[in-house]
Formats: C-alpha cells, sequence, structure tokens
C-alpha cells in the first residue's frame, strides 16, 4: 500500500477516534430525575439530561452547517455571517501585510547589501523585533484614532520582522561567485539586484513571507478581540459573551482552516521560486 | 653563462598586450602587521597567447587571476591590459570559474544570453538568443538550450561556462582551474575544444592549472610560481612543442618530457627551496629567467646546485642523450596514452 494512503487510514482512523471520544464524553447519561417536560425544558439538557455544557461533534457539526448554507448575511452589527466576519479579517491582514512587504523587502536589501546600514539598523530591529504586536495597540489606537486601522498597523508591525530579517539574510548571503559573474559582465546595481540577488535570495525571503503571513493571521485574532467591531476574532470574543460554545468551536476551525490556505498558498510560491542545483 | 638566462622582457618587448607590473599581495595578519602573499610580480604576455601558470595550493595564483580580472586589487603594482591600467572588472576580459558559477535559476540559454544582454545591453531579445545559440552550438551543447544547470553534468556545466565567457568575445579570456573538477575523459575533450576555440579565436589566455600535462599540451608558456607566503615567479618556461600539436602524440615529441620533468621537479623540491636557490644568484624580479627545457636530464632534478648550472643542464647544453631517465618517462607515456585511449 502506498505510503500516502497508509497515512491517510490512520489520519481517519485518530479523527475517528477524536470525534468518537468527543462525543461520547459530552453526551447525556439519560433523564437525571423525573420532571414535568415543560420543566425540563426550562432548566435545559445540561440539568434534566445529565447532558455535558460542553457541545459535541453533532452539535458542532450542525452550527458549521448552518454556517456554510448562509456564510454571508447581515442583521446588525451583532450578527453577521462567519464568511463576512473572515472577509474583514482577511481584509485586514492582506492590507497590513502587504504594507509589511512593501517595507521589508527594499529594507531587507537595503541591509543586506551595505554593512554599513545592516550595522545601523541592527540595535532598532534587535530592540523592536521582541516586541509583542499586540504592546503596540494602544499607542496605535491613541495615534490613528481608528480601530479598524489600528488593527491594521498591528498586522503590519508583526509581518514586518520575519521577512526584513530574512531579505536581509538571504541577499547578505548570495554566493560571491554570482556576485563575481556579474562584477565580470559590468552588471550595473540596479540591474545586479533584480536579475542576481532578488532570484537568488528569493527562496529565503519567501520563507520570511510564509513566517509572517503565519504570525499575522495568528494576531489578527488576537487584535480583533482587543479592537472589537468586526472580524473572526471579534466573533470568536462575541460568541463567548453569548456563551454560545459551539460558535466558538466553529469558528475555531475556520481560523484554523483559513491559516492553513494562506501558508500553502505561501508555501506554493516558495516552491516557485526555489531552484535546484 | 649569463646570455643563457635571457630576460623574457628583451623577447617580447614588441608586444606587451597584458603586463603584470611589481603586483603584491598583502593581508593584515591576525597579531598585527601584515602577511604577503607575493610580492612584486613581473610578467607580460603577448596577443594570442596562451600561458599557464602552475604552483601549490596556497601560492596565490588565485589571487594574480582575480586581480587580472579586476575582481580584487593588488596591495602594491598595477596591470596594463591593451595599454591601459586595470581599473576593476571588465566586458574584454572573461572568467571561467573553477566552480562553474553558473546562475542555476537560469537555464543553459539564460546563462549564456544574460551575458550576451550585459555586453551589448540594447541588443533585441532575437538577435541576443541567436548570437547566444552560436556559442552555445560552438562548445557542443546544441539541444541542451533549455536545461537548467542542475540537470547537467560537471562537464557540460563547465561548457556553459565557456559558451558564457567565449559569448562576449573578450579578449582575454582568465580560466582558474577550469578542468580540476571533471573526470580525465570530459577533461581530455574540453582541453581539446578550448585549444580548438582559442586558436581559431585568437584568444589571449591565462589559465591556472595544477595538471602538468595540461599545461604543456595547452601553453606557449608556462609560469611556474613559489610556494607562499612571499610567493615570487620563478620561472618561465617556454614551451618547446611545436605550436600544432596532437593530444595523441604529444607525449611522443622528444622534448616533451624535458619540459615535464622540469615542471614537475619544480614542483616537488624547487618551489620551496626556491629564495636559498636565488641566493647569490643574480635572480631579478622583473626579468624573471626563462627557460627552454630540452630532452631529459638526470641533473634537472637536482636542486642543490646552483641555480646557472642547472639552467645549463637542462637546456640541453650538455648532450641530453648521455642522461635520459626512461622508467619515469615510460610510465608516464603509459598514463597518458590510456586517458587518451579511454
Amino acid at each position: 500500500m502506498a505510503l500516502t494512503l497508509r497515512a491517510a487510514l490512520v489520519s481517519l482512523l485518530l479523527f475517528g477516534t477524536f470525534i468518537g471520544a468527543w462525543h461520547l464524553a459530552t453526551r447525556g447519561s439519560g433523564p437525571v430525575a423525573s420532571m414535568d417536560p415543560e420543566y425540563a425544558k426550562l432548566v435545559g439538557a445540561t440539568a434534566s439530561q445529565g447532558k455535558s455544557a460542553m457541545p459535541g461533534p453533532a452539535d458542532v457539526g450542525l452550527k458549521i452547517w448552518q454556517h456554510l448554507k448562509d456564510p454571508f448575511y447581515d442583521r446588525g452589527s451583532n450578527d453577521k455571517g462567519l464568511g463576512i466576519q473572515l472577509a474583514y479579517s482577511i481584509a485586514r491582514v492582506m492590507i497590513g501585510y502587504l504594507m509589511a512587504v512593501a517595507v521589508a523587502i527594499p529594507v531587507g536589501f537595503l541591509i543586506g547589501m551595505s554593512p554599513l546600514m545592516s550595522r545601523a539598523l541592527d540595535p532598532f530591529i534587535q530592540v523592536l523585533k521582541p516586541i509583542s504586536p499586540l504592546a503596540w495597540m494602544p499607542l496605535a489606537l491613541y495615534t490613528i484614532k481608528d480601530s479598524s486601522l489600528s488593527s491594521i498597523f498591528v498586522i503590519f508591525i508583526c509581518s514586518l520582522w520575519p521577512m526584513l530579517i530574512n531579505t536581509a539574510f538571504g541577499v547578505a548571503a548570495v554566493r560571491k561567485e554570482w556576485l563575481n559573474v556579474a562584477r565580470t559582465l559590468e552588471v550595473g546595481t540596479f540591474r545586479r539586484a533584480f536579475t542576481i540577488i532578488l532570484p537568488a535570495a528569493a527562496p529565503t525571503i519567501l520563507t520570511g513571507m510564509r513566517i509572517s503571513i503565519g504570525i499575522a493571521w495568528l494576531v489578527i485574532v488576537a487584535a480583533e478581540m482587543l479592537v472589537g467591531g468586526t472580524g473572526i476574532g471579534y466573533f470568536v470574543w462575541n460568541e463567548w459573551n453569548n456563551l454560545s460554545i459551539t460558535n466558538v468551536i466553529t469558528a475555531i476551525l475556520v481560523i484554523g482552516v483559513v491559516g492553513m490556505v494562506l501558508d500553502q498558498i505561501l508555501a506554493r510560491a516558495t516552491k516557485l521560486v526555489t531552484f535546484p542545483e | 653563462m649569463d646570455v643563457e638566462v635571457k630576460p623574457r622582457h628583451d623577447v617580447r618587448m614588441t608586444d606587451k598586450f597584458i603586463s603584470i607590473e611589481g603586483v603584491s599581495k598583502r593581508f593584515p595578519s591576525p597579531g598585527g602587521g601584515s602577511t604577503t602573499v607575493f610580492e612584486d610580480l613581473w610578467l607580460s604576455m603577448a596577443r594570442g597567447e596562451f600561458v599557464c601558470i602552475i604552483g601549490h595550493s596556497g601560492c596565490g595564483k588565485t589571487t594574480v587571476l582575480n586581480i587580472l580580472a579586476g575582481l580584487d586589487a593588488p596591495s602594491d603594482g598595477a596591470v596594463i591590459v591593451d595599454n591601459q591600467a586595470i581599473e576593476g572588472p571588465s566586458l574584454d576580459r572573461a572568467v571561467i570559474f573553477q566552480s562553474h558559477a553558473l546562475l542555476p535559476w537560469l537555464t543553459v540559454m539564460g546563462n549564456v544570453a544574460y551575458a550576451v544582454g550585459s555586453k551589448w545591453r540594447f541588443m533585441h531579445r532575437g538577435d541576443l538568443n541567436r548570437h547566444a545559440q552560436k556559442f552555445i552550438d560552438l562548445v557542443g551543447l546544441t539541444g541542451a538550450e533549455h536545461k537548467r544547470p542542475a540537470e547537467l553534468s560537471g562537464g557540460m556545466k563547465q561548457r556553459v561556462g565557456i559558451a558564457r565567457a567565449l559569448s562576449i568575445e573578450p579578449k582575454i579570456m582568465l580560466m582558474d582551474e577550469p578542468f580540476s573538477a571533471l573526470d580525465a575523459l570530459t577533461r581530455g575533450t574540453l582541453q581539446d575544444e578550448v585549444r580548438r576555440i582559442c586558436l581559431e579565436t585568437g584568444q589571449t589566455v591565462f589559465m591556472i592549472t595544477h595538471d602538468v600535462d595540461e599545461a604543456i599540451y595547452l601553453a606557449d608558456r608556462v609560469v611556474l610560481m613559489t610556494n607562499g607566503p612571499n610567493a615570487v615567479l620563478a620561472e618561465v618556461v617556454e614551451n618547446p612543442l611545436p605550436k600544432e600539436r596532437e593530444r595523441n602524440d604529444v607525449h611522443r615529441h622528444p622534448l616533451y618530457y624535458g619540459v615535464r620533468n622540469h615542471i614537475i621537479d619544480f614542483l616537488v623540491s624547487r618551489s620551496k627551496n626556491f629564495a636559498e636557490e636565488m641566493m647569490g644568484a643574480n635572480y631579478d624580479r622583473r626579468h624573471v629567467p626563462v627557460v627552454r627545457p630540452a630532452a631529459p636530464s638526470a641533473t634537472s632534478s637536482v636542486s642543490s646546485i646552483s641555480p646557472l648550472a642547472e639552467k645549463d643542464a637542462v637546456r640541453g647544453l650538455r648532450s641530453p642523450r648521455d642522461n635520459i631517465a626512461p622508467a619515469a618517462g615510460e610510465a608516464g607515456a603509459d598514463r597518458i596514452r590510456r586517458r587518451a585511449d579511454r
């Protein structure tokens, strides 16, 4: 049997076991005490049936199905479809991330190509890099005065570092012999940057971009919990306040799937620019 | 006696296409002060000449080549090419790197066309590819244009390197052990082709090699460099073989083993004792002694005798028939023959 097939079988088995265990752990233990059906309805299944407060896989499955059937409904500021919430989050991530790309790659090139700039900027990078992106939030809210833009700024600042550092590293690590080829061919600085350094450093740069998109997607949930209004992070927090654990679990799953898709897109792109040696 | 050591200066005064003048290279050493790789090198080359430089690892051959290429700057002295001091790399001087240095993200055509496009910046895509194709065909890679370097064998990669260097139609080719990473068979074929192409195009070539046979087969003159640090150019060996040579019977030439033994003797013993050897003799760095070895002579391997006396010996002032060393010669010939037959 092919390895892929066997691995898929094991995956399915693990999934089945997990769902089964989840189902067993959350199912009701039967009527706790005989009571009037009207009263039982009033106190809820947890009290009357001994059912766990945690929703079972069937509840979550049903919820997911409902969301999938109608992802884009809008019934006011606190009741929007999962699709709309995701679209807000993805849009914020994309704007902040692309801004970070626009800054990190040119600055990374500068740092990688100029030992002077590398040393001059190093202390700033070393201090700014370890700062939790959320620590910027109050400052962003105070200066930008817009919650949505503030979360975009937080995405920008957290995506910046991995891309910047990887670009600088990739550019600085371009093989001397390739640069010597360019020198003996009297290739100018700009042409050298685009035709030698960029393709040579592209795999490293894209690896940085892949790390960044992962971090950005992690951070957006937290940022939206803080600023509220719209987005998948806000949705999770809102459903927690509604005590709808089913919706919270659904959102967690969706966050995971979207994160995986974003990562895979960058993985594909990395594959495209990687060259065999 | 002095007339025997003719300064090469007098011989080729007329055409100094490349002139290395008093070039030194020093690196700062860790404990302060500086380490001298080589000091005060003087050498000139004529247009269309094929010069090989031989010396042990670490003597600074590659640094000399990099200085000629303009990739490295000398600590002292200058290199004059075509009456102009060089200041950095130039499209007039193509380099063939030991590690071939192909751009792995480009195809064979892409690599050659990149060089062509660097020389003729405003050439049309079609002309550019046609020009590149001509040189891909020249090195026998027709049909492999769209392969990437990773799909090519070592020999094919080096062919691309040669095509790339030739495609910019340089005045000078600088080769840093271009064949050292190849198997013997491929090396032989590529040597033949480089020789053919260089003769056809009248290239001036400066090549580093460790392979004595390769140097004798390809070079008009072989420059011997002593061990570093403080390396010097010890001798310039004029290749007595006719310009028209055939790989298969170059070793049958009566003078072949004279040259070969002379170079090997130098590498084995004289390269490290050259300073002592020159003590007292009027060795002049500016006029590196030129020798033209004769047929094998037993005395040429003795390094303790005075350099001038030795030169008498290798120059065949004594009858070479008196002291032929057939043992070493025969073994060597067998090796060459085997290589050629493969």
